[in-house]
């Protein structure tokens, strides 16, 4: 099970990035942290022709915090998104979540923009930047546009991102002292959960951001409203309108609407505790 | 001299958790695994397999393959029948068990997703696999049958015409009165339908074979990741048209098997079959992807139960009725009828009943083929045992663990042949739950169960006794006509060093087999175990035999080398005693010293016999033999089997809001009879316990209706994993066997066994509050849900 | 295509000339005969092909070997041969810790790992720091008490 041939090439710049985009097209692919890409190209579902290394881009890189705003470099790792105080105090949400993702050796490769911009619906970060009302950033040669999370994905591993773009940073508000938790059920440590839940408070609002159910990540308005009036009941019976899960291995659609369910309320508990 | 002096010596090693001699090396990472090896123009296969689960092979074009770069040869289904003869997976003593030939490669037409149907060599893996990529096969999709509960049903498609129908074997037992037994009105009857998941067994280490034919030399050397050599050696002469001293076949460390590999794979028959073909070296190692739909795959059963009890608690008769498919050919040369036929023999296994009525009916699919796999048969049988029990005391409102002290066998019954014509040299089930209850405190347990149930913390303990079939005879295998060697042999040698190197014909997995033989071999001759050296898994230069399987390492194997060792101790002495002009029997060999036998006292140490022996023989008497290598064989013959028991327990908890099982603690006692390596047999139980709990709780062998395998990576596969796993408590009694000397008998599949029936119990004990039931394996939150009602 | 790679081996300095689509593990096997490091899945699951790479673990089997470009890489070999983890090995050694010994150079690394970053785990941290290894033959039960045993020595 070896990948089929390809041609590999470093940028060390945005500038050599766009090239390559406009040169090749979607016959070259970007290599981040390459966890999920590598595993497509061992196993042949994925072959580009091109594969171009951006782990080099310095300007990729990077947690800075000013006016308010966390920046998040896209080739933060996972590991680096745990250990870092800037995102403990304004994105809790997110360190909380990266125990969550596969194991160390996953953590220690795998980046916050791989995870993104591969849009795996039963991922974390992808429904934490949902819950985080996170910008996303994306670079090109005509210079950066912000897309909301909420507009970043629209379909199945599809997202916003255009032909000629590179996804560059995570934009977030400063969410410090606001209640969040992190729910998910995976059969083993490390999993993809069957669902999850990212759930965030917003002044007297919560997000609530869900993953595994669907063909995106994906919120829950009529949950939401009922769950920051209060009413948690309220708020499990609304999932039932608003969620859709697909039927797989795990289960029937109604094994994940009932968990997600018993996520919510454990999600209450958690919030309630903070 | 006693023979059993050897278990009871001085310096016996038997009992005794001495580290394993090759555990050193394989931490270093120098292990030698076939893909570590290298030849000389060695080149590598790659398959192109059926995408679909049954399919004619109209044509194929490999023009554009054959061109691509790196390519050797690209070889399909009617030029490898011309060198390598098809096989067909029957055993005599099945009776009725039918099969149809399998090929090396598919000919014709492909009858399970992932059969391999053209071969592509090539310098490199990585462009055998880009040149697959470019063989193009025209396919007509067949029918697939699919679905074992319809394969026998009118209208569905019989995979093989020339056989008639789907029915790969069927067979009927019937002991005692069972009929009279369920028409007793006093009694009370409960059923269930049990289902347990289909298998397979991942070893780490993929299936792999370098195959390397010398057309100067007419002989085909295999390396192979493989639990029985010479079997192999025999297999590979027959299907290439090889005389069987033309072949050796070589296993170095082997990266796990469990019973994955000891059966004949068409993909490595057709890698030596290569190799023969370009006269040079040919590897294939299997990635886990061919692997998941390649390797056998097992366990695949439905079966209906259901047990007679009286209202005082005697569990008076069993009936049986299991349906297994088993993919499209029956595996050769062990067959795939053997795991249905050991639910037949095993189920009721640890009671005493008055009636007994079982069936198998085992059917041919559209899937990957099943074979054995660790503890064939015994998890299924023993979970719809165990199942039944727990029923049965339900239902009357008895204790598990009472229903259990009033129906086990006793301990003092043997020799006894129960209903389903199992010989028992002698079992100790009572002990054994004894012990368990011991030490997991089963009454302070249930109290604790209790407890949190009032607090809706829903946790249960689970009960689980069984048997165990270990040391097979020929009754196993070649009373049925395949050349599978029930015997072993070893061959111990003094060198002139004073050192000792036993070969044998029991091979190493990991299981600790060198250990074991360097121990017995070292008690028995008298050396420390420092200076025994062990060769294993080399047709060449090891004794004829069987391998590892069937949990017949050390009860036979080890057998073997320890009366190997005494003779070579007994030639020691002989010559001992001229050059001390001492009678033989005054003196013995300890610590690698002639001593005298009645004080201990040193005469001779063997390096110093060795020089004499080896260098200066013109010393010694002329007439004085002078062996100083014994080779001694063994085969069980007074029982079929030697059967060993146990008893298992899990306590866990069940989160009735999700569905998930958080497994808490595992407990096993059992009976190995003479316990070699304490530590060793510990972790064989370990092992195999978690292997079972894996079946219990996660992996699935999941296909589409169309017969595409749906968990066919390692992401969907889900093996168990340390975070979810518990620690396991292990103990044993020792009911040695009166058989053999050392009284050894296997262990390997004991925790295997019993484990998921344990977690059934105990999962069936946590839910028992809330009126719901499972059992179908594998119980995954979506099966306890639904149980529960809550989806 | 091939292309150069030069990077630093077990404290050895090492070019190359491979082709990009060969991973790590087996760059280490089959163009430096590392064969300490396993490949068990190649698709990031299994953890037998477990390296350290600039003084972190990864898969060696989700990095290319061209990306090892001017890389520190530590493998089973040069772990032993430096007495890195000869407390780790000594106790898988006398506690039976592994069987067939496919998983044990990589268990080894997630072991060494999780002791680095926490000296002292609980069997349950341990459980959790070495649940990306698989391991089919000791049930974990051992090693959870292996590493238990290294990290009091």
């Amino acid at each position: 099970m070896k990948p089929a041939p390809f041609a590999y090439a470093r940028a060390t710049t945005l500038a050599e990035v766009f090239d390559v985009l406009e040169t090749h097209g979607d016959a070259a692919r970007l290599l981040a942290g390459g966890q999920s890409l590598i595993a497509a190209l061992n196993l042949r579902l994925a072959s580009p022709s091109l594969l171009l290394d951006i782990n080099g881009v310095a300007a990729l890189r990077g947690v800075t915090f000013a006016d308010g705003l966390l920046r998040i470099g896209a080739l933060t790792r996972h590991a680096e998104l745990g250990a870092d105080p800037l995102v403990a105090q304004h994105a809790p949400l997110l360190a909380q979540a990266v125990p969550h993702i596969a194991h160390a050796a996953i953590r220690s490769r795998g980046s916050i923009g791989g995870s993104l911009a591969l849009a795996d619906p039963a991922a974390e970060l992808p429904a934490c930047a949902l819950a985080l009302e996170a910008v996303l950033v994306l670079a090109s040669r005509g210079g950066e546009r912000r897309v909301a999370a909420a507009d970043f994905f629209p379909g199945l591993y599809q997202t916003a991102l255009r032909g000629d773009e590179v996804l560059a940073a995570v934009e977030i508000p400063s969410r410090a002292g606001a209640a969040c938790t992190l729910q998910e059920l995976a059969r083993r440590h490390g999993d993809y959960a069957i669902v999850g839940l990212a759930a965030q408070r917003l002044g007297q609002g919560v997000r609530l951001a869900w993953f595994g159910v669907g063909p995106t990540p994906l919120r829950t308005p009529r949950a939401e409203a009922a769950f920051a009036a209060g009413d948690v009941a309220g708020a499990q019976a609304a999932l039932a309108g608003e969620l859709d899960p697909p039927e797989d291995l795990h289960g029937p659609p109604a094994l994940r609407l009932h968990l997600a369910r018993v996520l919510l309320g454990r999600a209450a508990a958690a919030l309630k505790g903070h | 001299m006693s023979e059993l002096s050897a278990v009871d010596r001085p310096n016996s090693y038997i009992g005794r958790s001495v580290p394993r001699p090759n555990a050193k090396r394989l931490v270093a990472g120098r292990g030698q695994y076939v893909d570590d090896l290298r030849l000389p123009r060695m080149v590598h296969v790659a398959f192109l397999r059926s995408p679909h689960a049954h399919a004619r092979i109209l044509s194929i074009d490999s023009a554009a393959a054959k061109s691509a770069p790196g390519v050797v040869r690209v070889v399909t289904g009617a030029e490898m029948a011309a060198v390598c003869t098809p096989w067909v997976g029957v055993l005599h003593h099945l009776k009725g068990l039918k099969s149809a030939p399998q090929h090396a490669l598919a000919v014709d037409r492909a009858c399970w997703q992932g059969e391999p149907v053209v071969a592509v060599v090539a310098r490199s893996r990585a462009e055998a696999e880009d040149a697959v990529g470019l063989v193009e096969v025209a396919w007509e999709e067949l029918p697939a049958t699919v679905d074992m509960e319809t394969a026998l049903a009118n209208g569905t498609p019989v995979i093989h015409p020339e056989l008639g129908d789907n029915l790969a074997f069927q067979r009927e037992h019937v002991g005692g009165e069972p009929e009279a037994c369920f028409a007793d009105a006093d009694s009370v009857v409960v059923q269930a339908s049990f289902h347990t998941g289909r298998h397979t067994g991942v070893c780490l280490e993929g299936r792999a074979i370098l195959a390397d034919y010398n057309p100067a030399e007419g002989r085909l050397t295999a390396y192979h990741s493989n639990q029985a050599p010479h079997m192999m050696q025999t297999v590979f002469a027959k299907h290439l048209g090889l005389r069987e001293g033309d072949v050796r076949v070589v296993c170095r460390d082997v990266g796990g098997s469990y019973g994955i590999k000891v059966h004949v794979y068409p993909d490595e028959m057709a890698t030596a079959a290569l190799s023969k073909m370009l006269g040079r070296p040919v590897k294939f190692a299997a990635d886990r992807i061919e692997g998941m739909v390649s390797d056998i795959h097992a366990r695949d059963h439905r079966i209906t139960a259901r047990a007679a009890v009286t209202r005082d608690g005697v569990i008076t008769a069993m009936e049986i009725d299991d349906l297994t498919g088993i993919g499209p050919y029956s595996v050769y040369p062990r067959t795939s009828a053997v795991e249905g036929n050991q639910v037949v023999n095993l189920c009721g296994g640890p009671y005493g009943l008055r009636g007994y009525k079982a069936r198998t009916t085992v059917v041919f699919q559209n899937k990957t083929p099943t074979c054995q796999y660790r503890a064939v048969g015994h998890p299924i049988a023993t979970t719809v045992t165990e199942g039944l029990v727990d029923l049965a005391a339900e239902a009357i409102g008895m204790d598990p663990a009472e229903i259990r002290r009033r129906n086990l066998l006793a301990d003092d019954v043997y020799p006894f042949r129960n209903l389903a014509g199992l010989a028992f040299e002698g079992l100790s089930h009572h002990a054994c739950l004894t012990k368990l209850l011991a030490m997991m405190d089963y009454e302070g347990l249930k109290a604790e169960r209790d407890a949190l149930r009032a607090k809706g913390v829903y946790r249960g303990i689970g009960l689980a006794s069984f048997i165990e079939l270990t040391n097979p005879s020929p009754f196993m295998y070649g009373i049925g006509g395949a050349r599978i060697s029930a015997m072993d042999g070893a061959t111990v040698r003094l060198d002139p060093d004073g050192s000792v190197s036993v070969a044998s014909g029991v091979t190493e997995q990991g299981q600790g087999t060198e250990a074991m033989l360097a121990q017995i071999t070292a008690g028995a001759v008298g050396v420390d175990v420092a200076r025994v050296r062990v060769t294993t898994g080399d047709t060449e230069t090891t004794p004829y035999g069987g391998g590892t399987w069937a949990s017949r390492g050390a009860g036979i194997g080890g057998e073997a080398a320890l009366q190997a060792g005494n003779a070579l101790r007994q030639q020691i002495l002989v010559i001992a005693g001229a050059m001390l002009q001492a009678a033989p029997e005054s003196l013995d060999v300890r610590g690698g010293v002639v001593v005298d036998r009645a004080t201990g006292a040193e005469r001779l140490p063997l390096e110093e016999l060795g020089r004499i022996v080896y260098f200066r023989g013109d010393t010694l008497p002329k007439d004085l033999p002078r062996e100083l290598v014994a080779t001694r064989h063994y085969t069980p013959k007074d029982y079929p089997f030697a059967f060993t028991n146990g008893a298992q327990a899990s306590y866990l908890e069940v989160d009735v809001e999700t569905g998930f099982v958080k497994l808490l603690k595992h407990w096993c006692v059992e009976d190995c009879g003479t316990v070699i390596n304490p530590m060793l047999v510990d972790e064989q139980i370990r092992g195999g316990v978690v292997q079972g709990l894996g079946g219990a709780l996660l992996e699935h062998c999941v296909y589409s209706p169309e017969g595409q395998l749906l968990t066919g990576s390692l992401a969907d596969y889900l093996l168990p994993m340390s975070g979810e796993m518990p620690d396991i408590a292990v103990a044993h009694v020792e009911t040695p066997t009166k058989e053999s000397a050392l009284g050894a008998k296997g262990a390997g599949e004991a925790g295997t066994a019993g484990a998921p029936a344990a977690v059934q119990n105990a999962i069936n004990d946590a839910l028992r509050p809330l009126g719901a039931r499972v059992f179908a394996q594998p119980f995954t939150p979506a099966r306890i849900l639904t149980a529960l009602g809550k989806i | 295509m091939k292309l150069d790679v030069s990077l630093t081996v077990n404290g050895e300095a090492v070019s190359a000339r491979i082709e990009p689509r060969q991973h790590l593990v087996d760059f280490l096997r089959e163009v430096l005969d590392l064969t300490g490091s396993h490949a068990g899945c190649e698709h990031g699951v299994c953890g037998a092909c477990s390296l350290i790479v600039n003084g972190e673990m990864v898969r060696g089997c989700l990095m290319l070997a061209v990306q090892a470009e001017g890389a520190e890489v530590w493998t089973v070999e040069g772990l032993t041969e430096t007495g890195a983890i000869a407390a780790l090995q000594d106790a898988f050694v006398a506690r039976n810790a592994l069987q067939c010994g496919f998983c044990t150079p990589g268990m080894l690394v997630a072991a060494a790992t999780l002791l680095k970053a926490n000296p002292h785990p609980t069997r349950e941290e341990i459980r959790e720091g070495i649940s990306g290894n698989y391991c089919r033959c000791t049930g974990y039960h051992a090693i959870v008490d292996a590493i238990e045993q290294a990290a009091r020595a």
